[in-house]
């Protein structure tokens, strides 16, 4: 294990006022693999998933990504907004919520960041932006808005606005979380291709079914903690946690029918 | 009634109405303006810049537009701020409407679903392009209804502008009243002509949202 970490946690704390939300997270993110965060509602997955990019900031700690430190130029002393910019750049991000912009037509989302951030000329991001669409299967709605779009549709393109960036590391939180479930399966599918050809990709999500197959290895959080990190086998059919065992009890009690 | 005087008079008091439509046209947009800037300075801007700024909209809020003309007109030139009429009803009824328009604005800017704001910033735009290119459109479109309805009643607050000799239609209906007696006739006048004004900005607003929101509703 001497290859460099794509994402190093160290010592991560975090404060919702006095409440706090992550307690001393300490998690290597492997480059080219998957890492699945599961845990309770509240255990603040979210919460670490948005601090990777900054999203949220963090008060103690380090978050480094490709070795950089995100946020701050050293501890306590944040980083120009500028160069913040210039590390989101190449972290894509997926919401629950899709959070396409509405006024836009899907190709006109994909194409957006490239124009306004990349700098590319609108006709070559338009070239681009069909590509990525393409990739997720969404080259025949282009043309349409979100509200013209199916829930797994739209999550399709917001994904396909996230690697149109040509990011090194894409973060998931709950992708398939507010589809019906028919439409989850072509969102998971997306992401199963993405895996596949080397994507580094932190998930937050519930599809369990998802973290055995294709996560590389599974982060369990509850109350802010990293209770274990492991393989998906290890954590999701012998988990040697009682917190964790008793988060996959009820998971599979909701699950069963 | 008899409205033969209004033959008469007619070339006036259209003269009148252009320089209502005139006033209302530019008070309405500069205000809208002012409103903006103020809108996304209390966004943006520091702590002391937020109060001054509240202070500002309270205090304006909580006064006559006829005494911040009366302030603005004749205790202007006290400090060496000396307007015609005109200008002097334009400026004020620019600072009449910001403070409206500046919580029209923020009430917008609020209605922007935060995560469509954070997926802007997550893809490593700048927050002036983040304005631009979504705050701006997106909270615009939740605050026309708002918007429209304001400008509606500023087109009556421009009456108030006759006080200071500014020769609008009130100022006009005025002077044709005094010099006729025909008050009814005159008064029928002016609600006519204010009822079509209101009656084509509201045509024209409902148009313009239409418009503009047709891509945004979930499939009709
Ligand atoms: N902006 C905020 N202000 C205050 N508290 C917050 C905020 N965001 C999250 N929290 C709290 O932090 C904790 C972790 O929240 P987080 O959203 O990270 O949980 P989660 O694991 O993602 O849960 P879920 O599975 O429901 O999405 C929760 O107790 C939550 O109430
Ligand atoms: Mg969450």
């Amino acid at each position: 294990m001497v290859q460099a970490s794509a994402v190093e946690i160290r010592k991560v704390n975090k404060f919702y006022g006095p409440f706090q939300a992550l307690k001393d997270i300490d998690l290597s993110i492997p480059p080219g693999k998957v890492t699945c965060l599961i845990g309770p509602s509240g255990s603040g997955k979210s919460t670490l998933l948005r601090c990777i990019n900054f999203l949220e900031p963090y008060e103690s700690g380090k978050i480094l990504i490709d070795g950089q430190m995100i946020g701050y130029d050293a501890p306590g002393k944040p980083m120009s907004g500028r160069r913040l910019r210039d590390m989101r750049r190449s972290i894509g991000m997926v919401f629950q919520q899709f959070n396409l912009w509405p006024h836009m037509t899907a190709q006109q989302n994909v194409a957006e960041g490239l124009i306004r951030v990349r700098g590319l000329r609108k006709p070559d991001a338009e070239e681009r932006a069909a590509e990525a669409l393409r990739k997720v299967g969404m080259a025949d709605k282009m043309g349409n808005h979100p509200a013209r779009l199916s829930g797994g549709q739209q999550q399709r393109v917001a994904i396909a606005r996230a690697i149109a960036m040509e990011p090194r590391l894409m973060l998931f939180d709950e992708p398939t979380s507010a589809l019906d479930p028919e439409l989850v399966g072509e969102v998971l599918g997306v992401m199963k291709t993405l895996a596949s050809e080397g994507m580094t990709m932190v998930v937050v999500t519930h599809e369990m079914g998802f973290a055995a197959h294709v996560a590389d290895q599974v982060a369990f959080l509850e109350g802010g903690e990293l209770v274990a990190v492991d393989t998906p086998s290890t954590i999701l059919h012998h988990p040697r946690d009682a917190r964790i065992r008793a988060f996959l009890r009820t998971y599979h009690e909701r699950n069963a029918f | 009634m008899d409205f033969g005087v209004l033959q008469q008079y007619g070339p006036l008091l259209l003269r009148g109405f252009a320089t209502t439509v005139f006033c209302w046209l530019v008070g309405t947009l500069l205000g809208m303006a002012l409103g903006l800037l103020i809108a996304l300075a209390q966004r943006y801007g520091g702590r002391p810049l937020r109060w001054i700024l509240q202070a500002y909209i309270e205090v304006i809020r909580g006064t006559p537009f006829l005494v911040q003309l009366f302030v603005l007109y004749y205790g202007g030139p006290l400090i060496g701020l000396r307007l015609d009429a005109v200008p002097a009803g334009l400026l004020g009824l620019t600072i009449y409407g910001s403070p409206y328009f500046a919580e029209i604005f923020r009430s917008g800017f609020t209605a922007v679903p935060v995560g469509q704001i954070e997926a802007a910033r997550a893809i490593g735009m700048a927050e002036p392009v983040v304005i631009r290119r979504i705050l701006l459109p997106l909270g615009l479109v939740s605050a026309l209804p708002a918007l429209v309805n304001f400008s509606i009643i500023l087109t009556k607050e421009t009456v108030i502008l006759s006080i200071i000799t500014v020769p609008e239609l009130m100022y006009q209906v005025s002077r044709m009243s005094t010099e006729t007696f025909r008050y009814l006739e005159a008064n029928l006048v002016l609600a006519l002509f204010f009822w079509g004004l209101v009656e084509a900005i509201s045509r024209l607003g409902r148009r313009l949202e239409r418009r503009i929101t047709k891509h945004l509703v979930e499939r009709v």
